[in-house]
């Protein structure tokens, strides 16, 4: 093995590589050349390490630990000369520390607690070696070595550890209904399509730690009887595909999968499949449908995966983040998990936050913790100051919470009692610019797009929803509309097949729920309260503000905007697009939005 | 004029040649459609038919499962695919006005392609990249924080 005196990590999350992570790579090692260091300093790629949404391209350097941000090509000689020619740090691009934004490298934030993301940006996932070093595969050995299956089902479901796509049903339960499931061979899945928006959880650990998902995959194959699994991974995400069938190679050469794994008369193998982007395969039997080579639909449980799944054969299906914990709690003991957490929903969650939030991006806290502690504390309050107004918790079948819920714990149970979901932990933080009627559509218009087809509550039912919602937003509300979309919420919700379809109207419900006057205003008074509705807004140029600069004249795509130079301008309120250009452009603020 | 693929073949070798590797069993199809995607843009009604051929499955389930998928398409696309995210975060961030931009400067529908076969405008699912929202990708390259004023300077960057 070739020694090294230095690592870099570069990241090439897609936000680095669109702020030119690659172009730094190359001219990175152009310059190690250079110096006649190549041979002494390592380059790799890695998941993300910082908050490259502020800054990025970030580097880190090992076995300093030194992270670099905001770099440029240019800048790479006099790094390189600085960090690995005299030896110093150079402090011009050194990460600032106390603006700690980054939000699963160095220490993490006061809430925070990693067991999912302890690895990431911290171990190369190109090389298995990383992962071993880290007691990556330890908890595999244990299992094989000194543990029945049986026990080690026991260990799963003394920690408590729940399905982390959003369900939430016990994990160890799951596997011993498989155990005892009868037919052969019996097929481990992993669910690595949860494409939830704003839930990126998922992407993060399979690039940045794949073998501790396929170490947890081989552990439950062990526990269930499961010769066979596969990872059906979203095509979204090409560079986890890419790390994971990388990933298993090397698994499989080490003789961690395949045939008499470690020796022992256990035998298990791995294939990716890509999904091609339907979110309906995020529901399990959907997903399975398309490992099949079939339309992704889903079908009416029971019989569950458990009995009849994969070709017809017993199966179990956990996601992503379920399966990376596995090997903590097999290393670290049932009673080291449960002791975190909350109530009846144990250990850590990861949540991805999006939105008009300062902090957007990964963090992973324990169960149990506020909506106000991860929005103000750990995402740093609302962008621009502004006022908080609602955040929709669980992609696009999720509610949307109002100020009255920012206390409330994060847990399974409490989330469903609010109206909401925990789902792939996608968190959408809102202001108060955001219309809520607007909203509402605007997932509805997400769902009837993504809605199989299959069942009529949910094809038909969303459209009619979409429908009503659009005409409200167009102003050509009617009095009655409200009624109507509450039943036919409760409808689709109950007839529906899948998740996909049950959880549709929650949006809609919540927003009914929580934000009636915003409807109202809306219906009644042919009036957005937040100003987003481009129907029920007009533009007005202010009399006495406006100094007849004629900068939005002149820019106005519709040349509804007269006026003499120096003199107050007005607009035509027929001719006007609503574009919002001239509000944009204009230097004193001249222009309201009524 | 036929289509040609890698190394001057014709469609349907090409096609035969990827059933040959990845073998003929009914969960190869959707692996085997996106590598024909992905080699000629689109899944053509000769590409279906070999496949059928080979695979002895019927052409009206390939189209079927062809056209579910997103990532798939039947029909011909332009040179260069923009892919604009429609999920949530993006829309929250500004995304409706960056859509409204860019199928104006376009001068297309969702799904639609160009008269002249340069561009398509499609939209996708979260491509879990929501802290630089709005995002849109084109071709392979991914342009986030994009604004709507951003859209025509972006698009010139391409023959």
């Amino acid at each position: 093995m070739a020694y090294f005196r230095s690592h870099v990590l570069v990241s090439i999350d897609p936000v680095c590589v669109q702020k030119g992570a690659y172009d730094l790579i190359h001219v990175l090692q152009d310059e190690l050349v250079k110096q006649g260091l190549i041979d002494e300093v390592e380059v790799l790629e890695t998941s993300r390490i910082g908050n490259p949404d502020k800054e990025g391209p970030d580097l880190m350097v090992y076995p300093e630990g030194v992270h670099y941000t905001n770099l440029t090509v240019k800048d790479i000689p006099f790094l390189v000369e600085e960090q690995f020619l005299k030896g110093r740090v150079a402090e011009a691009f050194v990460h600032e520390a106390e603006e700690n934004l980054d939000e699963e490298f160095s220490a993490p934030r006061s809430k925070e607690v990693r067991v999912v993301l302890k690895n990431i940006g911290v171990i190369d996932p190109l090389n298995i070696e990383d992962y071993i070093a880290l007691d990556g595969y330890m908890a595999l050995g244990k299992v094989l070595t000194e543990m029945t299956p049986e026990e080690t089902i026991q260990v799963v479901l003394d920690s408590g550890l729940r399905g982390r796509g959003g369900a939430g049903f016990p994990t160890g339960l799951k596997w011993r209904f498989i155990r005892a499931a009868e037919g052969e061979p019996k097929y481990m899945i992993c669910n690595a399509d949860e494409g939830d928006p704003g839930a990126f959880a998922n992407r993060r650990v399979l690039e940045g730690d794949p073998h501790s998902v396929i170490e947890g995959m081989i552990i439950g194959a062990y526990a269930a009887g499961s010769s066979q699994g596969y990872i059906y991974c979203r095509a979204e995400y090409p560079i986890a595909v890419q790390t994971l069938k990388i990933a298993i190679d090397q698994s499989r050469n080490l003789g961690l999968l395949g045939e008499n794994i470690l020796g022992t008369d256990f035998s298990f193998d791995l294939e990716v499949r890509m999904g091609a982007g339907a979110f309906v395969c995020g529901e399990e039997t959907a997903l399975m449908a398309s490992i099949e080579g079939k339309r992704g639909e889903p079908r009416p449980r029971p019989p569950f995966p458990a009995q009849k799944g994969l070709w017809q054969k017993p199966s179990n299906i956990n996601n992503v983040e379920t399966y990376s914990n596995i090997p903590k709690i097999i290393l670290n003991g049932a009673e080291w998990f449960a002791s975190m957490g909350y109530e009846k929903s144990k250990g850590t969650k990861t949540f991805s936050m999006a939105g008009d939030v300062k902090n957007t991006g990964l963090i992973e806290v324990p169960f149990g913790i506020t909506l106000r502690e991860i929005i103000y504390d750990v995402g740093g309050g609302i962008k621009n100051d502004k006022a908080f107004k609602a955040v929709q918790t669980g992609g696009p079948m999720g509610g949307c919470l109002p100020v009255k819920y920012l206390d409330l714990p994060m847990d399974y149970e409490s989330l469903g009692k609010a109206g909401s979901i925990l789902g792939s932990g996608g968190l959408v933080v809102m202001d108060e610019d955001t219309c809520m009627v607007d909203i509402a559509r605007f997932f509805m218009e997400f769902t009837q797009d993504e809605s199989c087809g299959k069942c009529t509550p949910c094809r038909v039912g969303t459209r009619r929803i979409l429908e009503i919602l659009t005409r409200i937003c167009e102003g050509k509300g009617r009095p009655d509309d409200i009624d109507t979309l509450r039943y036919l919420c409760e409808e689709i919700n109950e007839n529906s097949l899948c998740g996909l379809g049950k959880g549709a109207p929650n949006p809609v419900k919540s927003t009914l729920e929580h934000f009636l006057d915003e409807y109202e205003a809306h219906i009644y008074e042919k009036r957005c309260p937040a100003k987003v509705c481009k129907s029920l807004i007009r533009f007005e140029i202010i009399d006495g503000t406006c100094t007849g600069c004629t900068l939005c004249a002149r820019n106005c795509p519709a040349n509804a905007i007269s006026g003499e130079r120096r003199q107050t301008h007005v607009i035509d309120p027929d001719a006007c697009i609503k574009c919002g250009i001239c509000e944009q452009l204009c230097p004193y603020d001249a222009i309201e939005i009524i | 004029m036929p289509v040609e693929v890698k190394g001057g073949q014709d469609v349907r070798s090409f096609v035969r040649t990827l059933v040959e590797e990845q073998g003929s069993e009914k969960a190869e199809l959707i692996p085997i459609l996106h590598e024909i995607n992905h080699e000629l843009g689109y899944i053509s009604d000769e590409a279906i038919q070999e496949l059928s051929d080979r695979m002895h499955i019927p052409t009206s389930h390939i189209f079927s499962v062809a056209t579910f998928y997103r990532m798939l398409s039947t029909e011909p696309r332009g040179r260069h695919v923009i892919q604009f995210c429609e999920s949530a975060p993006c829309h929250v961030a500004g995304g409706r006005q960056v859509w409204q931009s860019l199928q104006k400067e376009l001068g297309l529908e969702k799904g639609e392609t160009s008269a002249d076969e340069k561009w398509t405008l499609i939209t996708t699912s979260c491509l879990g990249v929501c802290g630089i929202g709005p995002v849109i990708i084109i071709d392979h390259d991914i342009y986030g924080n994009v604004t709507p004023e951003q859209v025509p300077n972006l698009l010139k960057n391409y023959d």
